[in-house]
C-alpha cells in the first residue's frame, strides 16, 4: 500500500487537513474522503466540467488535479457559493430561469460561471458560450443556462 | 440575445397551471446538497469495479480470479458462476423496452461467451476504488476469439457470425425455427401499395444509415447495494424507475421482489438509458459475500462501451405522390441494430415512420437484429428519429421536384384526427397541423435567409407517448401545506409539474405542496420516468389524489359547521356553506381546524391511463451555414414547435424542447460510435462529440396547446418528440445551402465535403 501524504489546504475559506494517496485526485478526496459531494464527476478525464472548482482564482477540473497539489492552495467549491444570507445571484438566476433539469451539471456550470464573472463582469452572450464550452449539459440545450449567466451578471454589476 | 419563447393558445383557464414557480428541489440542486446515485456513501462501504471484455466476440474458456482475490484489500470477486441458477425465462416489460431475464442476466455477467467489447465478465469489491482497479488487472480470462459483426446489414446475412446459438427469427410473431441474427421481423400493411404507386406521378426511393449514438447523460451508471443477513436487500441507484430496478434485480438474483427495496436517488440524466440494470445485481452479490455495502460507479468509457446506445439503423424508404403533392403510397424497410441481445425499438420505428402523414397505402417491414455491440437501450422517442430522417428528407425532395413550399406539402398531407396509421391505430385529436401552421407563421420562417452557403430546412416529427401506472399519495398538514409522495423519479422538474396539477385542483399556490419521490417501500407502484408519461400520468394521479383530498375536506367542513355534507361546496379554493355564505373557510383555515375534526386527511390517486392516445408532434426550423472549405456546419438559428397539449410549467416544457433539439443536433452532425475491428474507438467525451454551448445558438420554442382529449388538464407529455425532426431538418437545410443530399448520420464535415466535391465533379463533367 502506498504511503499517505499529509495535505493542508483551504476550502471555502476554512483550513482543512487531510491524508491522501499520491494517486488520488482532488475530486476523489473532495467527494469520497471529505464527503463534499456537491462537486460532481461526469467523466474523470477533464472533458465535462462537472467537477469544476476554483483554485487560487483559476477554474480547474478537479478530476485532473492531484489531491496532493492542493497543499497551501485556496479552493472554492459549490458548497461555498451560497452564504448563510442567501444564494449567489448565479444560483438565484439558475432557479428563476429553470436552467437545470437533472441538475448534475449545475454545480460545475455555476463554478465556471462564477469564475467567468470574476474575470469578466460584463460578458457578451458569445463570451459566456466560449467560457462555458468546457462544461457539458445533456439536458437543457444550454439556452436557459446562458440566459441565467447573463442575468446574473446584471445583478452582480448592480450590486458591485 | 433574442427573446425566444412563445406559447400559443395559453388560454388563461388555470391559476397555477401555466405559471413558472421555482422547482421545489431547486435550492438543493444549485447548492450541491442534492444527493445523486454517485454521491452515496455508507459506513464501511466497499468499492466495486467491473472487468469488461476487450473483445467484441469470444468464448470464455476459463476465468482465474485467484490472484485478484488474494490482493490485499480485496474482499470478494464474482463471476457468472456466482449468480443463482437461472429460473424461468420471464419477460419483463418496462415501457420503453422488453427484457428477457436470461438476456439481462448474461448482460450483467457473461456466461460462456462475451458478445461485445465492454461486456461484463467479473466484479470485484475492495476497500478502495484503486485496489479494486488493480484487482481487475489480476483476473485472468482465457478467451477464444470469434469472428464479430457490428454492421446491421452485414449481421443479417446468412453467412454472418451468429451471436446466439439458440436465437431463431420470430416471423410476424411466430417462431420460424431459422437460426439467424434477425431476432424478429414485423410488418404493417395499409391499403393497396401497388395501386398507390401506380397512381403516383412522382416516386422517390433512397437508402439511409444512422450510426449508434449514446444518450450521453452526465452522471454515470451507479448502484450501491446492502444485503443484510435477514435477507433484505436495499439498492440505492440513479434510475428512471425504481420499481423496474426492483423487478429486474429480484429476477436476476432469484429472490422475491418484496426482499428488494430500491431507493431512487437524484438522477443525473437518463433519456431512456437508465431503465435496464447494469450494476445492481453485481453490487448485491458482492454485498452478500462481504456483509458490507458495495458501491459501483461506471467509468465514462464503460458507460459508452457497455450501456445502451440507441440502435444504428439501415432504413430504405419509397414514397409516391401525385402532381399536387398528395402522398399516395409509402414503403419502408427498417433494420435496427439491437446490440448483443434482441429488443431494439423496431416496433416503435415501424409505427412512427409514416406517422406524420395521411397516406392511404403503406407497407412497413421491420427487423430487430443482434450484433456485437452493447445491448441497445431506449433513447428519447426510441426508434422515431432514425426513420424520420429518411421520410422527412424524401418529403423534402418531393416538394422540391414539384416546386412546392416544404411546409405546404406537409400541411397538405398532415395527420389528423380520425386518420388510420399504417399500424392500424386511429388518431384522436392531435396537433400535427397546428405545429406546421405555427412554424409557417413564425417570424423565423417569414424572415428570408440570405448569404452564401446558407440554407433553411424544416421537418416534422412524432412520438406516441405513454400512459401507464402511477401513484400519488397526499397528506394535508395543519398549516395548510400538503406532503405529496409520488413514485416518478424527477429528471427534469417533474416534482414541480405534478405538484402544480395537485395545487390547481385545490386552488393552492404551488409552493404549498411539498412533493417527494418515494422508494419502492414507501409509495404505490409507479412505472418508470419515460415515454413522456410523468407529467401526463403521475400528474393525473395527483389530480385524483387532490380530488380525494377535496372530498374529505368537504366532510370536515361539514363537521366543523355541523352541517350536512351536501351543504358544503368548494369554490375558488374556499369551502363554503351553501345556505350561509358568511361561512367560508380557506383551505388553510380549514386545515388549521383539522386537529379537532377526526382522522387524517390523506388522498390517493392510483391510475393507469390508456397509453398511445396522446401523441405529440413537433416541427422544427433550422438555418445552417456550411463551410465549403471544410464541410463544417454551423447552426445559425433553430426553432422548435411542439404540441404540449397543455403546458403545466412552460419553462420545463421549453427545457424539454431545447434539450431534445440539442440532442437531435448532436445526432445530426457529430455523434457516433466509431468502430474499427469491432471496437469502439471514441469512448470518451473528448472523442464522442456532444454539442457544447459554443456549438449552439439559442433554441427558440413555440408551445402549441391542443389539449389531450382525455387528460383532466389536457396534458400530452413533451419529453421526447423534440429529438425527432432535427436531423432531417438539418439535412434539408444543408441541401438548401450547398445542394447535396446527405443520407448517412452523422453528417460529418468529411461527408459533406466529399459530397460537395462529387457534386462539383459532376457539374464539371456535364
Ligand atoms: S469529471 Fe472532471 S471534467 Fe468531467
Ligand atoms: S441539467 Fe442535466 S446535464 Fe445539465
Amino acid at each position: 500500500m502506498s504511503r499517505k501524504l499529509y495535505v493542508n489546504t483551504t476550502i471555502n475559506g476554512e483550513e482543512i487537513e487531510f491524508l491522501c494517496e499520491p494517486r488520488q485526485s482532488l475530486l476523489e478526496v473532495l467527494r469520497d474522503d471529505l464527503e463534499m459531494t456537491g462537486t460532481k464527476e461526469g467523466c474523470n478525464d477533464g472533458n465535462c466540467g462537472a467537477c469544476n472548482v476554483i483554485m487560487d482564482g483559476v477554474l480547474m477540473n478537479s478530476c485532473l488535479v492531484l489531491a496532493a497539489e492542493a497543499q497551501n492552495r485556496n479552493i472554492s467549491t459549490i458548497e461555498g457559493l451560497a452564504t448563510p444570507q442567501g444564494l449567489h445571484p448565479l444560483q438565484q438566476k439558475f432557479l428563476e430561469n429553470a436552467s437545470l433539469q437533472c441538475g448534475v451539471c449545475t454545480p460545475g456550470f455555476l463554478m465556471a460561471a462564477k469564475s467567468l464573472l470574476d474575470h469578466n463582469p460584463d460578458p457578451t452572450e458569445h463570451e459566456v458560450r466560449h467560457w462555458l464550452a468546457g462544461n457539458l449539459c445533456r439536458c437543457t440545450g444550454y439556452d436557459k443556462i446562458v440566459r441565467a449567466v447573463c442575468d446574473a451578471a446584471d445583478v452582480v454589476k448592480e450590486t458591485a | 440575445m433574442s427573446a425566444t419563447s412563445t406559447s400559443v393558445n395559453g388560454n388563461g383557464k388555470y391559476k397555477v397551471i401555466g405559471t413558472r414557480p421555482i422547482r421545489p428541489d431547486g435550492v438543493d440542486k444549485v447548492t450541491g446538497r442534492a444527493l445523486y446515485g454517485i454521491d452515496m456513501n455508507l459506513t464501511g462501504m466497499l468499492y466495486g469495479q467491473i472487468l469488461r471484455s476487450p473483445h467484441p466476440h469470444a468464448r470464455i474458456r476459463g476465468i482465474d480470479t485467484s490472484k485478484a482475490a488474494a490482493l490485499e484489500g480485496v474482499r470478494a470477486v464474482v463471476t457468472a458462476k456466482d449468480l443463482p441458477p437461472a429460473g424461468a425465462d420471464e419477460v419483463i416489460s418496462l415501457v420503453e423496452g422488453t427484457f428477457r431475464l436470461t438476456h439481462l442476466r448474461s448482460n450483467i455477467l457473461a456466461g460462456d461467451k462475451v458478445l461485445y467489447q465492454g461486456h461484463s465478465v467479473a466484479a470485484v469489491a475492495a476497500t478502495s476504488l484503486h485496489i479494486a482497479e488493480e484487482a481487475l488487472r489480476l483476473i485472468e480470462v482465457d478467451y477464444e476469439i470469434l469472428p464479430d459483426v457490428v454492421d446491421v446489414v452485414a449481421a443479417m446475412q446468412e453467412d454472418a457470425p451468429l451471436l446466439h446459438d439458440d436465437l431463431t427469427t420470430q416471423e410476424f410473431g411466430e417462431d420460424s425455427g431459422k437460426k439467424s441474427n434477425i431476432a424478429s421481423h414485423i410488418q404493417f400493411k395499409l391499403g393497396d401499395l401497388e395501386k398507390g404507386f401506380a397512381e403516383s406521378d412522382i416516386i422517390v426511393e433512397e437508402e439511409f444509415n444512422t450510426a449508434s449514438v449514446h444518450q450521453g447523460y452526465i452522471e454515470s451508471h451507479n448502484a450501491t447495494a446492502e444485503w443484510k443477513t435477514d435477507g433484505q436487500l436495499t439498492v440505492w441507484t440513479s434510475t428512471q424507475g425504481a420499481f423496474g430496478v426492483q423487478k429486474q434485480t429480484a429476477g436476476i438474483l432469484g429472490i422475491p421482489v418484496s426482499k428488494v427495496k430500491v431507493v431512487p436517488m437524484e438522477i443525473g440524466g437518463g433519456f431512456g438509458g437508465k431503465i435496464p440494470v447494469y450494476l445492481a445485481p453485481q453490487a448485491a452479490l458482492l454485498s452478500k459475500l462481504t456483509g458490507r455495502a458495495v458501491k459501483i460507479v461506471m467509468t465514462r468509457t464503460d458507460v459508452f462501451q457497455s450501456t445502451g446506445p440507441t440502435p444504428a439503423s439501415y432504413v430504405k424508404v419509397k414514397l409516391g405522390a401525385d402532381k399536387t403533392g398528395k402522398l399516395l403510397a409509402a414503403e419502408a424497410n427498417i433494420a435496427f441494430a439491437a446490440g448483443a441481445f434482441p429488443g431494439s425499438p423496431i416496433g416503435a420505428g415501424a409505427v412512427c415512420v409514416f406517422s406524420c402523414y395521411d397516406i392511404p397505402n403503406g407497407l412497413v417491414n421491420g427487423y430487430d437484429v443482434v450484433l456485437n455491440k452493447p445491448r441497445s437501450a431506449a433513447y428519447r422517442a426510441p426508434g422515431s428519429t432514425q426513420v424520420n430522417f429518411a421520410v422527412e428528407t424524401l418529403v423534402d425532395e418531393i416538394a422540391e421536384k414539384l416546386g412546392m413550399d416544404p411546409i405546404e406539402i406537409r400541411l397538405l398531407n398532415a395527420a389528423e384526427e380520425g386518420m388510420r396509421r399504417v399500424d392500424g391505430a386511429v388518431y384522436p385529436r392531435i396537433g400535427c397541423r397546428e405545429t406546421l401552421e405555427q412554424a409557417r407563421a413564425h417570424e423565423h420562417y417569414q424572415t428570408p435567409l440570405t448569404g452564401p452557403h446558407r440554407g433553411r430546412g424544416i421537418a416534422t416529427g412524432f412520438w406516441m407517448n405513454a400512459g401507464l401506472k402511477s401513484t400519488v399519495t397526499a397528506s394535508v398538514n395543519e398549516d395548510g401545506t400538503v406532503n405529496l409522495m409520488e413514485g416518478s423519479t424527477d429528471i427534469g422538474g417533474s416534482r414541480a409539474s405534478i405538484a402544480m396539477q395537485f395545487a390547481e385542483v385545490l386552488g393552492l399556490p404551488a409552493e404549498a405542496i411539498n412533493p417527494m419521490v418515494g422508494d419502492t417501500s414507501s409509495v404505490g407502484y409507479t412505472e418508470l420516468t419515460g415515454g413522456s408519461r410523468v407529467t401526463f400520468a403521475t400528474g393525473w394521479a395527483a389530480y385524483e389524489a387532490a380530488n380525494e383530498v377535496k372530498r374529505i375536506l368537504i366532510t370536515k367542513a361539514a363537521l366543523y359547521w355541523e352541517a350536512k355534507v351536501e351543504e358544503v361546496r368548494f369554490e375558488d379554493g374556499d369551502f363554503i356553506h351553501a345556505s350561509d355564505p358568511e361561512k367560508r373557510l380557506s383551505f388553510k383555515e380549514l386545515a388549521s381546524h383539522l386537529v379537532d375534526l377526526g382522522g387524517p386527511v390523506v388522498g390517493t390517486g392510483a391510475v393507469d391511463p390508456d397509453s398511445g392516445v396522446g401523441g405529440s408532434f413537433t416541427t422544427c426550423l433550422a438555418d445552417v451555414e456550411v463551410d465549403p472549405e471544410t464541410g463544417k456546419v454551423k447552426i445559425l438559428r433553430f426553432t422548435m414547435v411542439q404540441d404540449a397539449g397543455t403546458a403545466i410549467h412552460p419553462s420545463y416544457v421549453e427545457g424539454q424542447m431545447q434539450g431534445g433539439s440539442a440532442q437531435g443536433i448532436g445526432w445530426a452532425l457529430n455523434e457516433e460510435y466509431f468502430y474499427s475491428e469491432g471496437r469502439m474507438k471514441n469512448a470518451s467525451f473528448l472523442d464522442y462529440r456532444m454539442p457544447t454551448c459554443l456549438d449552439l445558438p439559442m433554441i427558440e420554442t413555440v408551445i402549441v396547446e391542443v389539449p389531450h382529449p382525455q387528460h383532466p388538464f389536457g396534458v400530452r407529455g413533451v419529453g421526447e418528440a423534440s429529438i425527432v425532426p432535427p436531423p432531417a431538418a438539418i439535412a434539408n437545410a444543408i441541401y438548401d445551402a450547398v445542394g447535396v443530399r446527405l443520407r448517412d448520420l452523422p453528417m460529418r464535415p468529411d461527408r459533406i465535403f466529399s459530397a460537395c466535391l462529387e457534386k462539383q465533379a459532376a457539374t464539371v463533367a456535364t
